[in-house]
């Protein structure tokens, strides 16, 4: 059975149709690339996953379970939703790295904080506290960044940033990672330490979808790839076969631009 | 006579700590209120607060207090400030309060608007509550812009206070000009500002330390 179902997202900005008719379903352990134009609907379509935006129509089903149904009320839908968006891990372009806290505190503060909320918290707190110290510190290490633990945002690179990020996402075990363009803000020669990352990640089957601009990265590690022109599903499909071998008419005119570029 | 002067400007020194003291008090909290009503969802409300900040900071801070201590008694044919001294003390700082509440409610809104959208949305992502984003995430982060123009306003709050001596309250300004009168000296009146010179002064090393303090991150 799929991990998630996505059926029939849409989604308006005003008049804006930003998403239409969007569905696809995902596979536990497989990696899903999106490509596409800058104001394809990408980015939306991850944030709506994130319930950073509330779609107007459609479903959101993961592991079987409705998390989202257009059908419902809002408020039924604010209800749940710090419990829903546990189901998904968000990396996002920018980092959006806490500045205040290290490279360690920023993986584990939102564990932390959830822990509170445990039955057990008040007569285990130190022991809760070393144990979500040593989970963060593996995922740094996992990341390539033990050394960095101590650093604050600022003295790191934005490739360091974007691994402390990945980090920070992993650290809630999330059934599903979101990428956000994860390269993009990065200078050339700080993408390739972040890409190796998520290949990590691929080779140990993290369930993940990725909104990237990098087609030959798309086409090694995504299992399955999407890609999306004016807010709707032009074409998907296994990776190499709609990169090497687009049907659609908006497919080839884009991927063009990337192979003579 | 120079002990007894500095005696009275003590005590003139005291008042004006008080009026400085209590406007603080009441201002910071009034301000956050006032700014998260200049950045409501309800149009009325934020028109409403455009319209009194627009009024405070557009009149003199001395007129508003002669209308707060006055106002009463001559509209209202009540002196609900009770003549007395701590009846001026009081119209003061409810003038000071609301004049500087007005002020800072600005500051705190580029605090809040500076601070970028990213940040709470990566709490939101990471399961973290409303309250758990301001405390943890964005409130620092506010705080450390808004540190430089807040000292700013307060180091002006400081000389503003000798203002009250408009509605005869005898703070440190008051009480050295009363020497004019009295003894005919002039130099109590110069001696006064040895003691702002000295409150800014500790102002200022606090807020160095609190800059400082905030240095660690960008």
């Amino acid at each position: 059975m799929a991990i998630l179902e996505v059926k029939n997202l849409e989604k308006h900005f005003g008049k804006l149709k930003v998403l239409e008719d969007v569905s696809f379903s995902l596979e536990e352990g497989n990696a899903l690339a999106i490509i596409g134009s800058s104001g394809s609907g990408k980015t939306t379509l991850l944030r709506c996953l994130n319930f950073l935006e509330r779609p107007d129509k459609g479903e959101i089903i993961v592991r079987g379970e409705k998390l989202f149904d257009a059908g419902q009320a809002a408020a039924d839908w604010e209800k749940d939703i710090r419990r829903k968006r546990l189901h998904f891990g968000m990396v996002f372009q920018s980092f959006n790295l806490f500045p205040q806290y290290t490279a360690l505190e920023n993986v584990t503060l939102a564990e932390k904080l959830l822990a509170q909320e445990r039955p057990d918290f008040k007569q285990h707190k130190k022991a809760i506290y070393e144990e979500i110290n040593e989970h963060g510190l593996a995922l740094l290490e996992q990341m390539g960044l033990s050394q960095r633990k101590e650093h604050y945002p600022h003295q790191l690179s934005g490739g360091q940033q974007q691994r402390v990020a990945i980090a920070r996402a992993l650290a809630l075990k999330p059934d599903i990672l979101c990428f956000d363009e994860p390269t993009s803000a990065l200078d050339p020669e700080l993408t390739g330490e972040v890409l190796k990352v998520i290949r990590g990640l691929a080779d140990q089957n993290t369930t993940m979808i990725i909104v990237t601009h990098e087609m030959s990265f798309a086409r090694d590690v995504a299992d399955y790839l999407v890609f999306m022109d004016e807010g709707v599903i032009v074409e998907q499909g296994k990776p190499r076969e709609v990169i090497d071998h687009p049907r659609e008419e908006r497919t080839k005119q884009f991927l063009s631009r990337y192979t003579q570029g | 006579m120079f002990w007894s002067v500095t005696q009275t400007l003590l005590g003139g020194l005291a008042t004006t700590f008080q009026i400085f003291f209590f406007t603080l008090l009441f201002s910071l909290p009034l301000g956050l209120l006032f700014a998260f009503a200049s950045m409501s969802k309800l149009k009325p409300l934020r028109s409403l607060m455009q319209f009194i900040v627009w009024v405070v900071r557009g009149t003199p801070l001395m007129l508003q207090l002669i209308i707060i201590f006055y106002g009463p008694g001559l509209w209202l044919k009540s002196n609900i400030w009770q003549g007395g001294e701590t009846g001026r003390l009081m119209a003061t700082v409810v003038a000071f309060s609301f004049n500087y509440a007005c002020y800072f409610s600005v500051i705190f809104r580029g605090g809040i608007e500076s601070v970028p959208v990213g940040q709470s949305e990566a709490g939101q992502v990471l399961g973290m509550t409303r309250s758990q984003i301001f405390f943890k995430v964005t409130l620092l982060q506010m705080i450390k812009r808004v540190v430089p123009p807040m000292s700013n306003e307060i180091i002006t709050l400081v000389k503003d206070t000798s203002l009250a001596r408009t509605i005869s309250v005898l703070e440190l300004t008051y009480a050295g000009y009363s020497f004019t009168k009295s003894d005919g000296l002039t130099w109590p009146l110069f001696y006064t500002g040895v003691f702002y010179l000295l409150l800014v002064g500790i102002l200022t090393l606090l807020f160095n330390y609190v800059e400082r303090k905030l240095d660690y991150f960008r």
